[in-house]
């Protein structure tokens, strides 16, 4: 029993780790193409749209350890929670490389023109939900549910960024109609910036599943609960 | 450990915290058990055992070797009366009518609770004598085409007349070994009792012969109140509602099967379903 038992934990312990390096390649990503905008450098963009084989690969590589941890060792309670848990993040993660790339793209369309206007929100943006992000795979990590429910929190910050960001560069565009263009590359990557914040904040609930059974998805916790103690 | 010294951590429990049971599985209470103690002469091996068993259900009892749930289990059709030495305390109602009651006919008890072993065990005699004979000496059949009738259903509803019909007069030790335990629980059920107990019933079949007790088991529970001893968490999982827990001759936890598997109250618990003891 405790050699297989082992076996379950140490598959376990790979498991997290390659999570944990997923995040850390997508939020790689998300910080250099912010950056890539910021100093308009075209290199950085170009190399960040290159590909993230990287983040795909250990995307299936997930997926795969999952499909066989349920399906070899059936786990029960915690453990069973911890892989449909990462399942999930798995996916999250993998979108935050996909946003990293259409933030990249966003950005080499915006650098085709005059800057509109200093960046002063989406590099604020960026940080947050990079933020979040760090936070919700050190809350997965460190079994920390304060900070996973700091991630949740930290969401409406970035929302109301976005809309800030939305507000100002419209008047921009009526005022100016040469910069409709590159503005809604503006606002296509503060969206992106806000679905990354978004992915961060499934991971956080997926983190308070974990550590609690509770679902919180969809503002359940509210809710009274009928299928629970 | 806080389960531990709750009378009844079961579905009232779930409801006293502001839930509310699934309505499928809030059916009327068949077996009330409340503070139950057991001794093995001087050693108590059931310690304030509190517990409502619901009517239709399978309840599925889990826990270590040693912790009681087997001995739990013979408690509620006696037994464990026969094991020279041995002492109970507390309340065993089945249908309000206490199972420890000075009046109560043992034989008339065991008449409606049923029990299947974990080693099948047929008479040494034809697959229909098998059947026949406590419909017999119980006087429960008055004529032969009864009789017949009778074998065939019990038969039927243990899925196996198909397998047997052609060869009734044969001996049952012919059997393999799954179509022995099918036979034994046919046997159980011939006396139509109301509960079926069933200890271990498939720890000695191979995953196939198990998956058709597994699948009977789901069958009976229209017609039957199912309370199964098991070792094999997986089981418990496919095939009870209701599971309890059990560890040093207490009551751990006791909670929908579901909610015991994904995600239980007590910690003992869930280090015993994650494999981290026991």
């Amino acid at each position: 029993m405790e050699r297989v038992f082992r076996h379950f934990q140490d598959e376990l312990d790979q498991l997290k780790e390659r999570l944990l390096k997923m995040g850390g390649l997508a939020e790689e990503r998300v910080r250099e193409s912010v950056r890539a905008l910021i100093d308009r450098d075209h290199a950085a963009l170009d190399a960040i749209l290159r590909g993230d084989e990287p983040i795909n690969d250990l995307h299936m590589e997930v997926d795969d350890r999952c499909f066989k941890l349920l399906a070899l060792h059936q786990p029960m309670a915690a453990d069973l929670r911890v892989i449909v848990a990462a399942v999930k993040i798995n996916t999250d993660l993998e979108r935050v490389g996909d946003l990293a790339v259409n933030i990249a793209e966003a950005g080499k369309r915006y650098l085709q023109h005059a800057p509109v206007k200093p960046l002063i929100d989406i590099p604020r943006m960026g940080e947050l939900a990079q933020k979040m992000l760090r936070d919700a795979l050190d809350a997965f990590v460190r079994r920390d549910m304060p900070l996973a429910e700091a991630v949740l929190a930290a969401d409406d910050t970035l929302d109301a960024l976005k809309t800030q960001i939305f507000r100002e560069l419209l008047t921009y565009m009526l005022q100016r109609p040469e910069t409709i263009e590159p503005a809604l590359d503006l606002i296509l990557i503060s969206r992106h910036l806000e679905r990354i914040g978004d992915h961060a904040t499934n991971v956080a609930e997926d983190v308070i599943f974990i550590l609690s059974a509770k679902d919180v998805r969809h503002h359940q916790a509210d809710a009274p609960k009928s299928n629970d103690s | 450990m806080t389960g531990a010294t709750r009378t009844v951590p079961s579905l009232s429990g779930v409801v006293a915290r502001g839930g509310q049971p699934p309505a499928s599985l809030d059916t009327p209470v068949k077996i009330d058990v409340d503070r139950l103690n057991f001794y093995y002469g001087e050693k108590r091996a059931l310690d304030g055992i509190s517990i409502q068993i619901r009517t239709n259900l399978v309840t599925a009892f889990i826990g270590p070797s040693g912790c009681g749930k087997s001995t739990f289990l013979r408690t509620l059709n006696r037994m464990n009366d026969i094991i020279p030495g041995t002492r109970v305390e507390g309340k065993v109602e089945i249908d309000g009518e206490a199972v420890y009651g000075s009046n109560l006919d043992v034989v008339a008890l065991r008449r409606r609770v049923g029990m299947v072993f974990q080693k099948s065990n047929p008479f040494p005699k034809s697959i229909f004598e098998n059947i026949a004979y406590g419909l017999r000496i119980n006087g429960l059949t008055r004529t032969k085409a009864e009789m017949a009738e009778r074998v065939e259903e019990s038969l039927r509803q243990a899925a196996i007349w198909e397998e047997v019909k052609d060869r009734l007069h044969d001996s049952a030790l012919a059997l393999s070994g799954g179509q022995q335990q099918r036979l034994c629980i046919a046997r159980a059920l011939a006396i139509r009792p109301e509960i079926l107990l069933m200890d271990e019933p498939a720890s000695a079949l191979d995953p196939i012969a198990t998956q058709r007790i597994e699948e009977l088991i789901y069958d009976l529970k229209k017609n039957y109140t199912i309370v199964i001893v098991t070792h094999n968490m997986q089981q418990a999982a496919r095939v009870s509602d209701l599971t309890a827990f059990f560890w040093l001759g207490r009551l751990v936890e006791f909670d929908r099967t579901d909610k015991i598997f994904t995600a239980p109250a007590e910690k003992l618990t869930e280090d015993y379903v994650t494999g981290r003891c026991g």
